[in-house]
């Protein structure tokens, strides 16, 4: 098909529909709208992930973040009652410095790419480093003392939250 | 699924991905906006990272994006409880409300 391969259809149909839910996310009004048009972003990195053939990290990504830290957001924004377009027009002057603030930012990282080598990914398809087999093994041998220090700042996360967000006691 | 694509896809990928989120931070005025976009910024350098492990056939790549992701939950958890906190106290969560350091 026009000289491309399946993969790299995918690949292109996925970007494009990252980027611009990624972008849907910033230019929509309605918060409850960011938040879901967030969760498509993520089901087009995870399959990135997929076509990556990190199947862990995939099915990992949507679990965490479409199914845990959105709901969350849905659930705090829910809380305070803020379904509705509540925010201001916003002075024009901060946005255009943004936005030509992050159109340089752009510029760089992209000219630096320039002339850089083409380094495929060849192993598609064949690599086994993303399943739940090889990631296991190498997590709880190479990578076990981060693993437990990620689990006590979990629970240092959640006492803080608890701390904060309750109310003071009289 | 034999033919590759070139990393510098991935690395265009990632950046445009990226500097969306850094707009978006510095654009909007919601705390809870600024929040996703800190997430989509967050998403885009695992996207980059997976792509380097996959490249280089490094598991290790993999499993910091999962402590990445560790990290990202905690730091929702405790940035929204602030975020509730602030509106307890200020009845908004519009940034350009919160100038009380100012002045």
């Amino acid at each position: 098909m026009l000289g491309y391969t399946i993969t790299q259809w995918i690949f292109g149909i996925l970007s494009f529909l990252a980027i611009m839910f990624a972008l849907m996310v910033v230019f929509s009004r309605n918060p409850v709208n960011s938040v879901l048009y967030l969760v498509m972003t993520f089901f087009c990195i995870a399959g990135h992930y997929l076509l990556m053939n990190a199947q862990f990290l995939a099915i990992v990504h949507i679990v965490v973040y479409a199914g845990a830290i959105m709901v969350l957001f849905l659930f705090v924004i829910m809380l305070m009652n803020l379904n509705h377009d509540t925010e201001p027009k916003s002075k024009w002057l901060p946005k255009t410095i943004a936005i030509i603030a992050g159109g340089m930012m752009l510029f760089v990282l992209v000219g630096s790419l320039k002339g850089t080598e083409q380094l495929n990914l060849s192993s598609y398809g064949a690599s086994q480093i993303g399943t739940v087999k090889n990631l296991g093994k190498v997590l709880f041998s190479e990578f076990l003392f981060p693993f437990e220090i990620a689990s006590i700042l979990l629970l240092a996360a959640m006492v803080g939250a608890i701390m904060i967000g309750k109310r003071e006691i009289k | 699924m034999i033919n590759g694509i070139s990393i510098n896809y991935y690395l265009l990928l990632s950046a445009v991905l990226f500097i969306i989120g850094a707009v978006g931070v510095m654009a909007r005025r919601n705390s809870i906006i600024i929040f996703m976009c800190i997430e989509l910024m967050l998403n885009a350098v695992n996207l980059l990272l997976v792509a380097f492990s996959t490249l280089h056939g490094d598991a290790s790549g993999q499993v910091f994006v999962f402590f990445i992701m560790a990290v990202a939950a905690a730091e929702v958890a405790v940035g929204l409880a602030i975020l509730s906190m602030i509106y307890r106290n200020v009845k908004s969560i519009d940034t350009d409300l919160l100038s009380n350091l100012k002045n």
